[in-house]
């Protein structure tokens, strides 16, 4: 169906990523620029 | 079963935005749509498909917009339930540390939470062996995983710059020969900065932080030299600029810090942008309540709002000649990262650990010299078992707070140190912490919105 009233932002597909696993290549978050919040959201994967 | 514990409707500007937390799904939607998703939120007898099929058939209005938005719902992206419960809890490797190589600074800034550098201990330099041995224990400790983080971190790292070198060399020779690729960062106030170390820098450090907190008067009003003599601003500023003029395109972050006596931050961040400075990172102060510049929770209205205002201002200088990136606006749609790295969010206790200067290992670099969360010693590994567990468990899963929280897969939990500090549980977040972070979250997608 062709949407015209709603556009989805976001293409995660979470649940897909409990089977797939995580590879953990990514940096850890607060190390890298910030040192005070855990935010995980703006990365990006690494796989 | 619609759950309608987690979705989150908001509108800024011209934009109208929905988040479904459960699934993580952001929608922007047109004002018929808001409209039709609001009334599903606020009428408790909407609770199945079936009940909300109905309720479209009596409103007309919402036929073409109610078809968009079942779909969503079957999609599991829309008042879906929580269907990621029972997630394996994956092995757990050390993937990066925080070497804090100097417990000394030359700078006293106010909000220090190092203790103007010493960590409430002794003033000390991290011999060479202990750095060495960190990076063997890195090695060692990460199982399969080939990229390793390395932060130098202080204190003041710049004070123990010999180590800082060796250590970057033996990382590298030692990655060779273990397939291990290394990627250091270095945070520096600047003071020491000289041209030599710039090429250093940008040469091997994979990222740089570079402290200053934005405007002249701003900046010196708390990041102040030891007998508060000059100016610190006129010190570092051209040696910041002289070292990012040179970085070319690696990455880098000016790291700004805003406290109660800056709630118009947004100027030191446009500041920042007009020194030329393009990856800028500015964040709220964490500290004790009761010191002077803290932000409390009668800021907190002025806080918001002043997010909102640089979420304009970010946007309109993305269209003009003069674009910055600012870290806590930049979130991640498409490829971001799996729901393991979302529960482990920053990893301290397990993944990310700080090594103090005699060895000591922490959980991350702000509980160093915290002795009821010391680990172990780099010589001896982690001998303290159950915290680092401690720490994994405690995700937004089995937060009952944040499990109910739209933010929950963008933000996984909160700072757990500040959590303790506030709160004295590592899985109670703060309300400060979690508005904040949720207006973060909020601009973010508004900005995201409006460049699609
Ligand atoms: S810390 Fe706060 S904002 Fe973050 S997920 Fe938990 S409740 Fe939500
Ligand atoms: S506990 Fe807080 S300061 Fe420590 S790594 Fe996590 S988010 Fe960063």
């Amino acid at each position: 169906m062709k949407s015209k009233h709603i556009k989805t932002l976001t293409n995660l597909g979470l649940k897909q990523t409990v089977i797939t696993g995580g590879c953990g290549e990514c940096q850890t978050s607060c190390q890298s620029a910030c040192k005070t919040s855990c935010t995980v959201g703006n990365q990006a994967c690494e796989k | 079963m619609l759950d309608k514990s987690c979705v989150h409707y908001f509108i800024q500007n011209d934009k109208h935005l929905v988040v479904d937390g459960n699934s993580a799904a952001v929608h922007v939607v047109d004002e018929l749509a808001y409209e039709l998703i609001k009334s599903i939120d606020e009428n408790d007898n909407l609770h199945s498909i079936d009940k909300l099929r109905g309720f479209i058939n009596k409103n007309p209005k919402f036929a073409e917009v109610g078809d968009e938005v079942l779909e969503l719902i079957e999609a599991n992206l829309l008042f879906s339930e929580n269907l990621l419960t029972d997630i394996p809890r994956q092995e757990s490797v050390v993937k990066a540390l925080c070497l804090n190589v100097a417990h000394d600074c030359d700078l006293r800034c106010k909000y220090c939470f190092a203790s103007t550098g010493d960590f409430g201990g002794a003033r000390g330099l991290m011999p060479l062996e202990i750095a060495k041995e960190a990076v063997d224990f890195l090695i060692v400790n990460s199982g399969n995983r080939k990229q390793l983080d390395i932060d130098f971190f202080g204190g003041e790292p710049l004070l123990n710059w010999d180590v800082v070198k060796e250590t970057v060399y033996y990382g590298l020779e030692q990655g060779a020969l273990h397939g291990k690729t290394f990627r250091f960062t270095i945070t520096t106030n600047g003071i020491g900065l000289k041209p030599e170390m710039d090429d250093f820098i940008n040469e091997h450090m994979y990222n740089v932080v570079l402290s200053l907190d934005g405007r002249k008067e701003i900046n010196d009003k708390v990041r102040q030299t030891v007998n508060n003599h000059g100016s610190v601003y006129e010190v570092v500023v051209p040696k910041f600029q002289r070292l990012v003029e040179k970085r070319g395109d690696k990455s880098y972050f000016v790291r700004g810090t805003f406290t109660s006596y800056n709630l118009d931050f947004t100027e030191d961040v446009l500041h920042l942008s007009d020194l030329g400075f393009k990856e800028i990172s500015v964040e709220p102060v964490v500290t004790d309540p009761s010191e002077p510049y803290a932000i409390k929770e009668e800021h907190l209205t002025e806080v918001l709002a002043e997010y909102d205002r640089l979420a304009d201002i970010y946007l309109e200088r993305l269209k003009s000649s003069k674009p910055f990136n600012f870290y806590h606006f930049n979130v991640e749609l498409t490829n971001g990262p799996c729901i393991y790295k979302r529960l482990l969010g920053c990893g301290a206790g397990h993944e990310y650990l700080a090594v103090a200067p005699n060895g000591d290992l922490y959980p991350c670099h702000q509980f160093v010299g915290d002795e009821e969360f010391k680990l172990g010693t780099i010589g001896q590994g982690v001998l303290n078992e159950d915290l680092p567990n401690e720490f994994k468990d405690n995700h937004v899963l089995n937060s009952e707070i944040c499990n109910k929280c739209w933010a929950k897969f963008y933000c996984s939990g909160g700072c757990k140190k500040n959590n303790l500090e506030y709160a004295g549980k590592l899985t109670t977040p703060n309300e400060l912490y979690c508005s904040t972070e949720k207006k973060r979250l909020e601009c973010s997608f508004y900005i995201k919105a409006s460049l699609c």
